[in-house]
């Protein structure tokens, strides 16, 4: 059968084209006629502009006119389309069509490659914007053939490999012509990704941020370059200077990835072209908000097969809503204004691309609209309006279907590409489908025909039970073989024109002709019933509401600011009032608004606090939850990259922390290397998106770490400088001294390149930007504080700073806060020497001290690890209370805003059932900024919810699986634990 | 670079031996614990109670209202707490030092099925991690091995000896073996979605335990010419002299060990971890095997999970009538295990009765060890293992070990990290 359709698919080849410059040696030169009319069609010129009972006419790839009335020149080969529909041919501008992807460098070395493989282009290997496709550009029949069915004429194709990909090439799919007259354009945009490249085992970047971070570098290098600044020749950077003006398409996998992509294309004035992934429906505001165009994948997932109740169980909410929500993604954009393309990128099979747009049809996604992201809007987007059109002048690229393109019902029988006929389905083969009466032998058969064109098959009854049979129908004859006891009956013979009515010779088993005949029944309550249940099925589209963050215990709706009065509560002010007893504290417009006794407030909603405790919100100095990445690994330094651009809303440990009375954190970068990476201070605003959970107006922090992390001391091969405590020292001075000679150079006025690095390490000696260091030992800490003075400035904080009590006069002297674990200690050598009194010790010598996580689930019960301060070291409970509120405030310069309970500050405050740091105290709401982001009642109600929502979805998959929908074997997510020396391995 | 670690490793193992708190002598003086509120660990409270003991028993534990001779030095305890030593299950203290030092990991031996592995000959009585144990009121410690899948027989010791043959309470108490789970994570290097699936070589695996005991079995009932080892190691479990210990999670999973080890006719089966264990709680009673947790400070696992979903598993496994304990088994497990106090405090701040959460470090941990003969109550005729508190020990403010007795003798609450304290306020304090 396969065979059948190539050869009819080279059968369709009408003209071969030739340049008609190249000289022939075959024979006389000879042009074919190619004026071709297509009448009584009705035609999508456009999605908005359609003519019924139309003629199309095209010559020479393409179209001359369409309308009502056309004069037809003569000679022209004329097709009557009487019942059939012309649609412009779809174009696809996201794709790899001919372009394989390279082999990932294979290298049985384990040691960590640091430099280039390649001279005189970009430093980085994943940077290849001079990369030009057509060189390793190859028609691909077999897929072409696999687009062509589905109705595409024009992709828009590029290697998919690194983060700056180069040029894209713009692809009729004509398998009957040549390159010479495909290739409508060789350099239709730019492509770019997150993605490494697979050519290069280079390791930077590692990370998301370090992507991020590396392509700011690569667009201030260029201008830097197209200044005629640079002594070296870079051909990437010379490349990408030439691709500037182009569209420039950015493929991301995730929403936050669309979000981050736009964010470094709006700091260059470059608005990216968002190849997106299907999930934009979770955060459609952001989406909006980026006003980008975007090229949108159809890839639906199966239900997941939820029959064994044991593994179902461990499906999460997200995924399983994933499935019921994400048909709905087109029409959420629709909806929601964004311009979009569609793609098949990413699907397994072309086959499914238009069963999953009708699925998206029947959530509600517009057909015209549909057809808009198939054919005008991608033409828009690649800037060619000769294209997804069949405006007179246009190419000659269209479909012609039995129907509505996208009814389930509909035929695509033919795509015309560059005026050149591809046959999917032969439009001249006859629908025979239909219930029939088959008479032969003197019996009565039912003989029922379904499928497709050629592919049609019939099967044969008497009564309920089947009768073996062949039925085949090719060139409109109709053979039938019934195999039954009495013997064998073969059946040749056609269908009486325009008639319902087959007919034709028999022959029995002995070889004696008779005759058979077929006549079509039409059972008229079968049909009404299927209508009624169709359309009973098309209702029962029930789209589950998608939640902030769209997974288990997210908000369905925002919490907003509240006026609250908390009546009778004991306060910890963290503050000279210590602790206030009986009191009532205001909440208003999100600060703090009084406190005091007795406080009345007309519409507050009051809160009783009688017997409860009223702390400030603990602020965690050191945390790594909420972030996509932590560590950017694969440098010494990597000042260049900030865990803000990280920032991952939809971390449930956001919930569990609040949970547990946490309000701000510090998403630090982990201990990779010396130099880290840039912080993030955020609130945990469950639900909110990240830019909402950042702190306005941030202050500026660093993480730098020394030891054994950045020395590599547990790699067996490490290479990278420095691999010793003295070699950190000169890192650092040479940093800085660099970094010195920097700023010199940028204030004396003459040209500078400009360095992402360079600048942090300049704001950090402009006390501009804090240092929070990951240290352990003293000799370290005490070098840390002396190379700072050397250049003028000081550290801010020592995190971990486990052997701090050995140096905490130091300290002192040094002006450094110390933000420490409770009890950590054993896990590595230089742990050694760490002890539980270690907070106590520099508390008493006068060191701002502040009680940490590095840890998520630690990070939800800090006021237990203050607790601990008590006990070793007999610090008492209002200063080790201070410890997890306004000493790491302090320490993080938000002391102004957050910390303590006093009269301005933000309204970050958490509701205790008992004294808060004692073992059986749990918190009853925590309140961020006047907003309850977690209430124990509102909590109990959300376990409820998950638990009817999944029940609900396993019923919807059930039924799926139990209607014959495709199902997937159940996945459990696994958990993602980030510390500070967790390192992530960006996809090559 | 080994070199360096190595010596320096050195320099400090001597330091250790050093440091090291000196095992405190046999009993021979007496002593009487007057007025405080005694915990005797089995649920019971008596306020203002009178404890004495004399060479290494509890030989009194009442009022002290009681017209009762004295014995010994009487220690006036009024406002503080007396509480029986602390048991740590399924630990491996002394089996490590340093985690990220290899030279100083000795928990997990190469091989799948080790049941001939005894911990108890590598425990480290000298360990700098089991002295700061003491202060907290962890006097007690399973020390199990690690690793494959038997990995291996525990032992039973107290936290104050010279070395582990008198560190021993019972030897070779226990096998440990853990049981594989039905998920296994996609192999993300080889471009697989790194998700979990259920693992298609699930049941082979369980084929696999079985024929292993099985042959065990058959070997053990047969004479034989040539010793087999740890076929003869795991001849304890099928005469009832030793436990099995299943390191398992999940509901399928809980089910086919408990099921599997009863055909196998091992019936002393005690389940550690016991993730989904409330979600069989009959299975468990009926067959009366007990459930050693880990500790709820951690994540619960799933995505949808309560947030306290690890902080009330100990209530509504007791509420449903499971005798329950709590293990340290993890990360950063062998530091951790002075948290012991405060994980059951946790328990009791989710729902858990105080003097119930009390009994999953004594009188239960006790019961499931096999030691409830000898200790984890403050009772006539047990060891008089014991310590006395500021106040609540469960609490972290209130946790402030005044006295402690391990057997009768009282020892030493110091430690490398209460010396380097000592040290170094001393050297602010001069300055």
């Amino acid at each position: 059968m396969k065979k059948l359709f190539f050869l009819l698919f080279f059968l369709s080849l009408t003209v071969s084209q030739a340049q008609d410059y190249f000289p022939t040696d075959k024979g006389v030169k000879t042009t074919e006629n190619s004026t071709f009319a297509f009448t009584n069609a009705t035609i999508y010129v456009t999605p908005t502009k359609v003519v019924k009972k139309g003629t199309l006419l095209i010559k020479d790839g393409k179209v001359v006119s369409v309308g009502k009335s056309i004069k037809i020149p003569k000679g022209t080969k004329i097709t009557d389309l009487k019942g059939k529909t012309i649609y412009p041919s779809f174009i696809d501008i996201y794709s790899d069509f001919g372009l394989a992807k390279p082999k990932r460098t294979r290298s049985n070395s384990r040691t960590t490659q640091y430099a280039s493989n390649r001279e005189g282009y970009y430093w980085n290997d994943h940077i290849r914007p001079e990369t030009n496709p057509i060189e390793n550009f190859k028609f691909d029949t077999k897929k072409a053939k696999s687009l062509i069915d589905a109705g595409f004429g024009v992709v828009n194709t590029h290697l998919n490999d690194g983060i700056i990909r180069g040029n894209g090439l713009l692809i009729a799919l004509n398998p009957n012509s040549s390159n010479a007259y495909r290739i409508l354009d060789t350099k239709s945009a730019q492509y770019l990704s997150f993605s490494k490249s697979a050519k290069s085992r280079q390791a930077y970047p590692s990370s998301r941020m370090g992507a991020m971070a590396l392509l700011r570098q690569v667009y201030n290098d260029a201008d830097w370059y197209a200044k005629g600044n640079m002594k070296n020749k870079d051909l990437s950077l010379e490349a990408l200077n030439s691709n500037k003006n182009l569209l420039q398409i950015f493929e991301t996998g995730n929403v936050l990835d669309a979000i981050r992509a736009d964010k470094v294309g709006d700091e260059f004035g470059v608005q990216y072209t968002i190849v997106g992934s299907g999930e934009e429906f979770e955060r459609i505001n952001d989406i909006k908000s980026t006003n980008a165009n975007f090229i949108i994948p159809i890839n639906f997932s199966n239900a997941y097969d939820v029959s064994d109740p044991l593994l179902a169980q461990h499906i999460s909410l997200r995924d399983m809503r994933k499935w019921n929500q994400e048909p709905s993604n087109l029409s959420v954009l629709s909806k929601n204004g964004v311009n979009f393309a569609l793609t098949t990128h990413k699907l397994k099979s072309l086959k499914s691309f238009h069963k999953n747009l009708q699925k998206a049809i029947k959530y509600g996604f517009d057909k015209e609209k549909a057809l808009a992201a198939l054919t005008t809007i991608p033409a828009d987007i690649i800037g060619n309006n000769s294209i997804g059109n069949l405006n007179t002048g246009s190419y000659a690229n269209f479909i012609i279907t039995s129907g509505p393109i996208f009814d389930a019902k509909t035929t695509i029988h033919e795509n015309w590409v560059q005026g050149d006929k591809n046959v999917i389905n032969d439009m001249t083969i006859r629908d025979i489908n239909g219930s029939y009466m088959l008479y032969v032998n003197n019996k009565n058969y039912d003989l029922t025909i379904t499928g497709k064109g050629a592919k049609q098959t019939g099967t044969i009854k008497v009564g309920d039970e089947k009768i073996k049979s062949k039925f085949s129908f090719k060139n409109d004859w109709i053979s039938i073989t019934l195999n039954e006891a009495t013997g064998f009956t073969r059946m040749l013979g056609k269908t009486i024109n325009a008639s319902n009515v087959m007919q034709g010779d028999a022959f029995d088993t002995e070889g004696n002709k008779t005759s058979w005949s077929a006549s079509i029944q039409v059972k008229k309550s079968d049909k009404k019933e299927k209508s009624k249940k169709e359309k009973t099925k098309d209702k029962e589209v029930t789209i589950l509401p998608v939640s902030y963050p769209n997974i288990g215990f997210g908000n369905f709706t925002q919490p907003k600011t509240e006026t609250i009065l908390i009546k009778n509560v004991t306060v910890w002010t963290s503050e000279d009032d210590g602790i206030l007893k009986n009191t009532d504290v205001l909440l208003k417009d999100g600060k703090i608004e009084k406190i005091g006794k007795g406080l009345k407030f007309r519409n507050a909603t009051e809160v009783n606090g009688t017997g409860k405790h009223l702390t400030a919100g603990i602020v965690d100095e050191h945390s790594h939850i909420a972030a996509s990445a932590i560590n950017e690994g694969a440098q010494n330094s990597s000042a260049e990259v900030t865990i803000e651009d990280v920032v991952d809303p939809n971390d449930i440990n956001i919930y569990r922390n609040i949970s547990g009375g946490t309000t701000s954190a510090q998403i630090l970068h982990g201990s990779a290397n010396p130099i880290g990476g840039r912080s993030a201070i955020i609130k945990l605003k469950w639900g909110e998106n990240a830019e909402e959970m950042i702190y306005n107006n941030s202050p500026k922090f660093i993480k730098f770490a020394l030891g054994e992390n950045v020395k590599q001391s547990r790699y067996s091969n490490g290479v990278r400088f420095p691999q010793t405590r003295m070699g950190v020292e000169q890192m650092f001075t040479d940093y800085f001294t660099r970094a010195q000679e920097y700023e010199v150079l940028k204030k004396s006025g003459k040209p500078f390149r400009k360095d992402a690095e360079m600048e942090t390490l300049v704001e950090i000696m402009n006390k501009e930007r804090f240092i929070s260091c990951h240290s352990y030992v003293q000799s370290e800490i005490n070098m840390l504080m002396k190379v700072a003075e050397k250049f003028g400035f000081n550290i801010n904080t020592f995190t971990h700073i486990l052997e701090g009590y050995k140096v905490a006069d130091k300290m002192v002297e040094h002006g450094v806060g110390g933000s420490t674990f409770s009890d950590w200690w054993a896990y590595k050598y230089e742990v050694n020497d760490a002890i539980p009194f270690n907070a106590a010790i520099m508390h008493n010598v006068g060191v701002t001290v502040a009680i940490n996580s590095d840890d998520r689930e630690m990070s939800r019960r800090l006021n237990q690890e203050a607790a601990k301060i008590v006990k070793y070291g007999n610090i008492s409970e209002l200063e080790a209370w201070k410890m997890v509120t306004i000493n790491p405030a302090k320490l993080l310069h938000i002391d102004n805003r957050v910390g303590s309970i006093k009269v301005g500050k933000d309204a970050d405050v958490v509701l205790w059932s008992h004294h808060p740091m004692s073992i059986y105290a749990k918190v009853e709401k925590t309140i961020i900024e006047g907003k309850v982001f977690f209430d124990r009642d509102e909590d109990l109600k959300k376990r409820t919810a998950i638990k009817q929502e999944k029940s609900k979805l396993i019923n919807m998959m059930l039924k799926e699986k139990m209607g014959g929908g495709k199902t997937q074997t159940p996945v459990k997510r696994k958990d993602r634990n980030f510390q500070c020396d967790t390192s992530e391995e960006l996809k090559n | 670079m080994k070199k360096i670690i190595y010596s320096l490793l050195c320099f400090f193992l001597v330091g250790t031996t050093i440091a090291q708190q000196t095992p405190a002598n046999k009993q021979t003086e007496d002593y009487s614990i007057e007025g405080a509120t005694a915990h005797l660990g089995n649920g019971q409270i008596i306020e203002n109670s009178l404890i004495m003991f004399s060479e290494g028993k509890i030989v009194f534990a009442g009022n002290a209202n009681a017209r009762i001779a004295r014995r010994g030095t009487v220690i006036n305890a009024k406002g503080k707490h007396v509480y029986p030593g602390f048991i740590a299950a399924n630990s491996s203290l002394g089996l490590v030092e340093i985690d990220a030092v290899k030279a100083s990991v000795d928990e997990d031996e190469i091989g799948i099925n080790n049941p001939h592995i005894r911990s108890i000959i590598a425990y480290n009585s000298e360990s700098k991690i089991i002295e700061s144990m003491r202060p907290n009121g962890v006097l007690m410690a399973q020390i199990t091995p690690r690793g494959g899948t038997i990995s291996g027989t525990s032992s039973i010791v107290q936290l104050d000896a010279w070395n582990w043959e008198d560190a021993s309470i019972k030897t070779d108490d226990a096998i440990h073996i853990n049981w594989p789970g039905s998920f296994t994570s996609g192999r993300w290097w080889l471009g697989e979605d790194p998700a979990l699936k259920p693992d298609t070589k699930y049941a082979d695996k369980i084929e696999k335990i079985k024929s292993y005991f099985t042959n065990a079995k058959n070997y053990l009932a047969s004479t034989n010419d040539k010793k087999h080892l740890p076929y003869e190691a795991t001849k304890g479990l099928f005469n009832g002299n030793q436990k099995l210990f299943i390191h398992v999670n999940g509901q399928r999973e809980i089910t086919d060990a408990i099921t599997i080890a009863k055909e196998l006719g091992i019936h002393n089966l005690v389940i550690v971890h016991g993730n989904e264990a409330d979600k069989v709680s009959d299975l468990l009673i009926k067959n009366k095997v007990p459930v050693i947790l880990d500790r709820p400070h951690r994540n619960p696992n799933n995505e949808d999970d309560a947030y306290d979903y690890t902080y009330t598993i100990a209530k509504v496994l007791t509420d449903k009538g499971v005798l329950v304990s709590l293990g340290m088994e993890g990360q950063m497990e062998r530091m951790n295990t002075r948290n012991l106090p405060f994980y059951a405090g946790t328990f009791a701040a989710h729902g858990l009765d105080k003097e119930v959460a009390l009994q999953l470090l004594t009188s239960n941990t006790a019961k499931i060890l096999g030691i409830d003969n000898l200790v984890g109550t403050l009772e006539v005729g047990k060891d008089a293992t014991l310590f006395i508190s500021e106040g609540d020990a469960l609490d972290m403010r209130t946790n402030i070990l005044t006295n402690a007795f391990i057997q009768g003798r009282k020892i030493s609450l110091e430690s490398h990290q209460t010396k380097l304290f000592k040290r170094y306020s001393n050297k602010y304090k001069t300055k």
